[in-house]
């Protein structure tokens, strides 16, 4: 069972991170425009949405590292995602209908790659997450080669 | 980078095949649907004329509606298509000119439907699912095709082999049901089963629409309620009654309007109801009074059945059976009801029925897992959670905003409502696994038993939220190429959830969970 890249913590921390300043900046923005005001509300829910913001940084990150694994088999995909709420998924080699592979603007800062195995099924999308973009591309090839082997329409 | 994966598409069209058109009594049916969709603003502007006022949308509307009838012309002679031995293809539209092809292996249900303008003119639209997940393309759709074109089609395309290539343009099509292949009635709407009809709440939708229609009258033509001396009577009695009894008066009215409109939705929905099954593996679904729908399921797309019951029906003893079959999406626009293989009908009919057309009667009647004690507290704390927020907004709103204390009073119901749902949410939870069948029931204002032959699990979903870990449960979810794409098993006891998986596609679990 492999773990994702250790690069894919900071990958994590990056996104979440674009998340809090998006909803953290109209606050300071209002603060600012706000002069005449008392700072005293605007201090304590800024130091609660920091307080949040910081712990959740530190440790959404870290525990999902810990709970994400992955698996291509000759025969069958699996994954283990999530933190709070966790999900495994498997699908067979022999349903799946395409090989994806993604590198968003965060990705590529950290050198890192995402895989998408889709079934016929619209509930079935098999994500792997925060991969070395190395270990993506090798996985994309073999997975495409395995599935090529299969035979039927995969429903 | 995507890598498409499945067998390449050589598309050798067979190029001989003549280009049909659809039938030219179209051209008389199209502007009349265009005006039927004018009619709102129409009325509009005739109440509001009456009112004085002079209603500017509806002059709006009537214009894009001339605009309308015109593009409905140009679509009879945009729109061709032909049916080659392996592909069928649609050419259409004017300033982009579209193909669609489509290969005939990959056609999963036909649905013909004619609406009662269609039939007045003998008139059907041809509907050819493929199942794909794509939501833009919604398939192949012939609308105007003469009933007896329309049929031809319809064996053409699912009974294989396919007919012979003589059906040269929609004029010259020969009525000949020459291979119609052998037919056996699986089930037959009798007319007691219209009993069934109050208890599907159907109605309550057609009052929502009248109540629509009603307010965008009111709206464009500017009328003024109040003015109106009947409506002002009805208020105004209310009015002089004590809340309670207004309320109570309202309800019975609501209640009254929603029996009748079920009723007639009834009738005009499942009246002629047929189900059978024909020797060439298709299911063939037939009904309606007015507007009449054919739906073909190929048995080999099937691969499952929904026996479902809304509370109201259940309290009556009552279900209906849908199919769950790749290519038929469940409740999308205007495949909505295609895959309903029985109407509200008595539930031992309905297991029966649903039985037949899977084959195999054991799935229907096998006796369920309970999933436990955990599972049922688990419904508890939901429904008392829930309750308990809802009452605390209450609370919030009579503290803060004034509202009257007897709200907060009347809203403390909410709890033994919770726990009475939550009951029975817990006693309809319950799932099995009976030779090859995948079972699963749950819900409770739905209660759903969900049948899926094992061997259509193209995957397996555990989700675990963070409180049903500390309770041990898992939700199992089965992926499957048609129907819902999702059916679940929700909190099965770890242990269990693993053992159903393994059991159920063996092999597949294994290399990645140790016991």
């Amino acid at each position: 069972m492999h773990r994702v890249s250790p690069r894919a913590v900071w990958y994590w921390t990056a996104r979440a991170a674009i998340l809090w300043i998006v909803l953290i900046a109209p606050q300071v923005i209002w603060w600012l425009a706000d002069s005449d005001g008392s700072a005293l509300p605007h201090l304590i829910v800024g130091a609660v949405w920091l307080v949040l913001a910081a712990v959740h940084l530190v440790v959404m990150p870290q525990w999902r590292y810990r709970v994400h694994r992955w698996e291509a088999t000759e025969t069958a995909v699996y994954t283990q995602t999530g933190w709070l709420s966790q999900e495994r998924r498997i699908a067979p080699i022999s349903r799946v209908q395409t090989v994806d592979s993604e590198r968003g603007p965060i990705e590529q800062l950290f050198k890192l790659a995402n895989v998408t195995v889709t079934t016929a099924s619209a509930a079935g999308p098999i994500k792997i997450d925060g991969l070395a973009a190395a270990d993506a591309d090798r996985l994309v090839a073999d997975l495409t080669t395995r599935v090529g082997e299969t035979t039927g329409d995969a429903t | 980078m995507t890598t498409a994966i499945g067998p390449a598409d050589e598309a050798v069209l067979d190029t001989e095949a003549p280009w049909r058109r659809l039938s030219p009594r179209m051209l008389a049916v199209h502007p009349v649907l265009e005006l039927r969709r004018l009619i709102v603003p129409l009325l509009a502007l005739l109440v509001g004329a009456q009112n004085g006022n002079s209603g500017e949308g509806g002059w709006w509307a009537l214009g894009i509606g001339v605009l309308g009838i015109g593009l409905g012309f140009l679509r009879y002679f945009t729109t061709s298509f032909r049916i080659t031995p392996t592909h069928v293809q649609v050419k259409r539209g004017l300033l982009r000119r579209r193909v669609l092809t489509v290969p005939r292996d990959r056609i999963r249900t036909v649905d013909v439907t004619s609406n009662l303008l269609h039939r007045i003119f003998g008139l059907a639209r041809v509907t050819v699912g493929t199942g794909q997940t794509d939501k833009k393309n919604d398939g192949v759709k012939l609308d105007g095709l003469s009933a007896a074109a329309a049929e031809n089609l319809h064996r053409e395309l699912l009974h294989r082999p396919a007919a012979k290539q003589n059906l040269q343009t929609d004029a010259a099509v020969r009525p000949k049901p020459a291979e119609a292949p052998a037919e056996t009635m699986l089930a037959k709407l009798d007319p007691a089963w219209i009993k069934y009809g109050p208890f599907t709440l159907s109605g309550l939708v057609a009052i929502g629409v009248l109540f629509g229609l009603g307010s965008r009258l009111v709206n464009e033509g500017h009328v003024d309620l109040g003015k109106i001396g009947y409506v002002h009577d009805t208020l105004d009695y209310l009015g002089r009654q004590a809340l309670p009894v207004a309320i109570l008066l309202v309800a019975a009215v609501v209640v009254v309007f929603t029996v009748i409109a079920s009723t007639i939705g009834y009738v005009l929905t499942f009246w002629n109801f047929r189900l059978s099954r024909h020797d060439s593996g298709t299911l063939h679904v037939r009904r309606g009074l007015l507007t009449t729908r054919d739906t073909t399921i190929e048995e080999r797309r099937l691969r499952g059945v929904e026996l479902s019951e809304p509370l109201l029906l259940r309290s009556v003893r009552g279900a209906r059976v849908l199919a769950i079959a790749t290519g038929l999406r469940v409740g999308r626009g205007g495949d909505r009801g295609g895959s309903v293989l029985l109407p509200p009908a008595p539930r031992a009919i309905a297991a029966e029925v649903a039985g037949t057309v899977i084959g195999d009667a054991g799935p229907l009647t096998v006796a369920l897992t309970p999933h436990g004690p955990r599972a049922r507290r688990r419904r508890f704390t939901r429904a008392a959670t829930v309750s308990g927020v809802l009452i605390l907004i209450v609370l919030a709103v009579v503290l803060l905003g004034g509202a009257p204390w007897p709200a907060f009073w009347s809203a403390l119901v909410l709890l033994p409502l919770g726990a009475l749902l939550a009951f029975d949410r817990a006693a309809s939870l319950g799932h099995a696994l009976d030779e090859g069948w995948l079972v699963s029931r749950f819900g409770s204002v739905v209660r759903r038993r969900y049948v899926l032959r094992t061997d259509a699990v193209i995957g397996w979903n555990m989700r675990t939220s963070f409180f049903q870990r500390r309770a041990g449960l898992t939700t199992l979810v089965a992926t499957t190429a048609g129907g819902h794409q999702r059916y679940a098993l929700p909190d099965v006891p770890d242990a269990e959830a693993l053992r159903v998986a393994r059991a159920a596609v063996p092999g597949l679990l294994n290399q990645f969970l140790a016991d």
